[in-house]
């Protein structure tokens, strides 16, 4: 018997990573799946309290994530490979016009 | 130490390891590589909540098609290796100790406010997975059907956005 | 409050038009005048006056017919003020219509003979177009006279008093730029200014004296004073009747404040005969008969008032004896009679002081407009004169001798020809021989010879006199001598001798309507003795005013002081005979009484140096101390120093230094300023944080985020 505490700690755990991984890294697909990570640990936490609670609503849920996330990295990918074509670099360092 | 415990100690410990390793990879496509074994120790996970459909569709969804996307990107632009310019310092240690505190502050929301009773599902509880499995259905399309038609548009949405993105634009003579 | 119409009979309604008459017929002038000839200007004016006198005539049969009731007829409500409730009320009594009867009668006849007078004042002058400002002056003046006569209360009197004395300044200085000979000076206007000067110093007496009055008495109606002043402190009552002996001194030019009216000479002389003998001057005497029941409640007053009277009297007289100029010895003639007068009624003698009032205004008007018949006709012989070297061709018309005097004016011949100057007369007996007559009555009634006016009214108060206080007596009487001999004098000087100037050798009579006012005054002087006569029964002004005065003295004649007044004055002709008539007076003479009286005759010649003295006790000083307020306490002192250098200078400090340089720049200025320059390093500052870079901007959020959240556990 799995307390669900862990759940919820290992949950916290993935997610901040995500975070460390969207605010370190300067390599735009890298963050891109920084925040698939997020979207994971969220998912996880969704399923370890559907499962506490013994309905199903959580898993429905994490089903509809699941496919945003999907359609969100199709046209984020889109974007990705446009800003590329233009600036020959996915580094997001580079990627500073609208500096103040 | 019950089996179940340890068990979960392992996938977590490899789950966080990959999170990291990812993280840390120097080269892209170690990274995707990382995150696709993340995504698969998580869909254990699921399988251990007793979550079958969505272990599947995690495997199915997210490390076969979205992984393999963002490979396919990767390849494409050849954007394995990184110059190493930093042009900003502060950035990394103070991420560091603010997404520190963000765990601690999640953890202790989560375990002083939100108090759910009692443990998870054993995972023997959960092996009819064909009643699980068209009760849920019935539930995606009684209760979650808007959601769902959404959803359905969303897709075809985000396809259209895609393409319109990397369409060439038609030059006026 | 006016009593019901009903329970009298007469003509009380029409005491308004006492004073709108004048006043409308004033506004006439002053508005059509100058489209109407010099006639009908003049025959306007006159109407108005003879208007008030028929009103005047209607009145006072009205008051007869009523037994001599009092008739207070209100006009209008005045003011309302807590304690004082006085209103426009005229006052229809014996009193009060005799001098209305003197004032508009005299008045009305100065008008017509001021047609003729004007006529040939205004040519000489040349300024033709003022022959009507004269006329409007004198309807002022009658309307002034006949509020200050007809008043019901002290204070509407002094309306009037005002009045008169607005008018007197305005008529003397009538010729404003020139003086009595014509010449350019400020002579006149300066005459004007000291008449009215002086008489406001009688006039702050009289204020003073209304003060104490209200204060004390609770009001100026004359009923309610009179009736409150029985119970009163007599302290208090001696000094308002005091106070008003000051007014009196003024108005009525009695010592210490006569010296304006020699001077108020230098008016036109109807302006000399109308205001300054038979009408103005008289208001004082009036006042102290009004004041009767309370100047016989202080007998100390009535000592006093009678002792000024005297002085007066007998001062004025040893002037009036070295006078040279003809209407300066009518004028100290005429303070000498109203020192009579001050001095009969200051005795409680009213009746005589009013009776003598009377008779003055008879022959002294008659006087002063012969005497202006003289000065015209010696001024008409001077012009003669002077055409007849100029152009030797005989006889001229009177319309070219005009013409060529505006050619030639005589202001460039040589010495300044004075038409006044006894010393260029002589002679004019035959050359004038109606003004002769009239002149020679005139002189009579005022010497108090049998039987003219004078003899009878001067008598009488000689009579009262001696009854009352033996040293007035005694004073009045040199004073009648004085009186005798100085007229004596004029007359042989004037009238007898041969003439010491061309211009009286060449004198001409006055027209028709000069002459006719003179006559009738002169059958006025010849009868009115009549008014009042000292046997039994025939006292009838005497009964007349009893109705006012309640109580009268009517005493019969007194043979002896009869008899000694009348050697005196025959006395005193036959002496001045013997100085100016046997050998008349020749040109170049110097006159024989300075010859034997030498440094006295100077005195009374300089008026005993009265003016000098007052210049230099008086006027010195004050102009000097107004000189010393205006340059040193008001310019330098005030504009110079204070307000350039305290309050200028302090505001400029202020708003330069204090307010502009600190306060403004480097207060207020540096804080706009540098919250702008706080602004642009504040957003220069905040600028840094749009670095552009996503991951800094994805940096903030986690700390907002984290931020949130731990407020939320803490919460």
């Amino acid at each position: 018997m799995v307390p669900l505490n862990y759940y919820i700690v290992l949950s916290a755990i993935l997610f901040t990573l995500g975070v460390v991984g969207v605010l370190i890294r300067r390599n735009a697909l890298i963050i891109f799946m920084s925040v698939e990570l997020m979207l994971n640990a969220a998912n996880l936490a969704f399923v370890a309290f559907s499962s506490v609670i013994k309905s199903f609503s959580g898993q429905i849920f994490v089903f509809f994530v699941i496919a945003v996330a999907a359609a969100e990295v199709a046209v984020g990918l889109a974007l990705i490979v446009e800003i590329f074509k233009s600036k020959r670099s996915i580094d997001v360092d580079q990627m500073s016009s609208l500096k103040g | 130490m019950t089996l179940d415990l340890i068990f979960f100690l392992l996938l977590s410990l490899i789950a966080v390891a990959t999170a990291l390793g990812m993280l840390l990879g120097r080269n892209a496509v170690y990274s995707a590589l990382f995150l696709v074994l993340n995504f698969i120790t998580v869909a254990v996970f699921y399988l251990l909540l007793g979550a079958p459909f969505i272990a599947m569709a995690q495997v199915t969804v997210y490390a076969g098609a979205i992984m393999v996307l963002f490979l396919f990107v990767i390849m494409l632009l050849g954007v394995e290796n990184l110059p190493m310019t930093e042009v900003l310092p502060w950035q990394k240690p103070l991420a560091g100790v603010l997404a520190v505190v963000l765990a601690v502050e999640a953890t202790v929301i989560f375990l002083t406010r939100a108090r759910p009773a009692g443990d998870v599902l054993p995972p023997e509880e959960s092996a009819n997975m064909v009643e699980s499995l068209r009760e849920m259905g019935i539930m995606l399309f009684d209760q979650y059907l808007l959601p769902f038609e959404v959803t359905s548009i969303l897709l075809l949405v985000a396809m259209v956005g895609a393409i319109v993105l990397v369409r060439k634009e038609k030059r006026v003579h | 409050m006016f009593q019901a119409e009903s329970t009298l009979s007469g003509f009380f309604f029409l005491a308004p038009w006492l004073v709108l008459a004048p006043v409308i017929g004033l506004l006439i002038n002053l508005v059509f005048g100058k489209r109407f000839s010099e006639g009908l200007v003049g025959t306007v004016a006159s109407l108005a006056s003879g208007a008030a006198f028929i009103i005047s005539v209607l009145l006072a049969y009205s008051v007869s017919a009523n037994h001599g009731e009092v008739v207070r007829w209100r006009l209008a409500e005045w003011i309302h003020i807590g304690a004082l409730q006085l209103d426009w009320t005229f006052r229809v009594d014996s009193l009060s219509t005799t001098m209305m009867l003197v004032v508009s009668g005299v008045g009305t006849l100065i008008h017509i003979y001021a047609i003729g007078y004007m006529h040939e004042d205004v040519r000489f002058k040349n300024d033709v177009g003022r022959f009507r400002r004269f006329f409007i002056y004198l309807n002022l003046f009658i309307a002034m006279m006949m509020i200050l006569v007809s008043g019901d209360s002290y204070l509407m009197l002094f309306v009037g008093w005002e009045g008169v004395g607005l008018c007197s300044f305005l008529l003397i200085g009538f010729w404003y730029e020139l003086d009595t000979l014509g010449r350019s000076s400020w002579a006149n206007s300066n005459a004007a200014k000291k008449a009215f000067i002086v008489n406001r110093v009688g006039d702050f007496g009289f204020l003073i004296a209304g003060f104490i009055m209200f204060w004390a008495l609770g009001s100026f109606q004359f009923d309610e004073v009179f009736e409150a002043a029985e119970g009163a402190a007599p302290g208090v009552i001696l000094a308002i009747t005091l106070l008003m002996l000051v007014g009196v001194a003024g108005k009525s030019a009695q010592i210490p404040l006569y010296v304006w009216l020699p001077d108020a000479m230098a008016g036109p002389t109807p302006v000399s005969a109308l205001i300054h003998a038979a009408t103005m001057v008289t208001a004082g005497v009036y006042l102290i008969t009004r004041s009767a029941e309370l100047y016989t409640l202080v007998p100390q007053a009535q000592y006093i008032v009678a002792l000024t009277g005297a002085v007066t009297a007998l001062f004025a007289a040893t002037i009036a004896v070295g006078q040279y100029d003809i209407k300066k010895v009518l004028a100290y003639s005429t303070i000498s009679q109203l020192g009579f007068m001050v001095a009969a009624v200051g005795m409680g003698a009213f009746v005589a002081g009013m009776f003598h009032l009377i008779t003055h205004a008879f022959f002294k008007a008659l006087l002063f407009l012969s005497a202006g018949s003289v000065i015209l006709g010696v001024e008409r012989g001077h012009h003669h004169a002077e055409h007849a070297h100029a152009h030797p061709t005989g006889k001229h018309s009177k319309g070219k001798k005009k013409e060529e005097r505006q050619k030639q004016p005589h202001e460039e011949e040589g010495a300044h020809f004075d038409a006044g100057d006894m010393r260029n007369m002589g002679g004019l007996r035959k050359t004038m021989p109606v003004t002769y007559w009239l002149y020679m009555i005139g002189t009579l009634a005022l010497a108090g010879i049998f039987p003219f006016a004078g003899f009878w009214s001067k008598d009488e108060i000689l009579l009262d006199a001696s009854e009352h206080y033996q040293v007035v007596y005694w004073l009045l009487s040199i004073a009648a001598f004085f009186t005798a001999f100085y007229m004596g004098r004029q007359i042989w000087m004037v009238f007898f001798g041969e003439p010491r100037h061309e211009a009286a050798a060449h004198a001409q009579e006055s027209p028709r309507v000069m002459t006719v006012p003179l006559m009738v005054l002169a059958f006025l002087s010849v009868v009115g003795g009549a008014l009042n006569l000292p046997f039994e029964g025939l006292h009838n002004l005497g009964h007349w005013l009893e109705y006012t005065l309640h109580e009268v003295e009517s005493l019969p004649l007194n043979y002896g002081v009869a008899g000694i007044s009348t050697i005196l004055a025959v006395a005193a002709i036959y002496v001045s005979w013997l100085i100016y008539g046997r050998n008349p007076l020749r040109r170049g003479e110097i006159d024989p009484l300075k010859r034997r009286l030498g440094a006295v005759f100077t005195g009374a010649e300089h008026k005993w140096f009265v003016d000098e003295i007052y210049q230099a006790i008086i006027v010195t000083p004050f102009r000097r101390l107004s000189q010393f307020l205006a340059d040193v306490i008001d310019w330098r002192f005030w504009h110079d120093w204070f307000h350039e250098q305290v309050i200028a200078g302090t505001y400029n400090w202020v708003s330069n230094i204090a307010l502009n340089r600190y306060a403004d720049q480097r207060g207020i200025d540096a804080v706009a300023n540098n919250l702008a320059g706080i602004t642009q390093w504040f957003s220069a500052t905040l600028r840094k944080v749009q670095n552009g870079f996503v991951r800094s901007y994805a940096l903030s959020v986690l700390l907002g985020v984290v931020l949130i959240v731990g407020y939320l556990i803490l919460k």
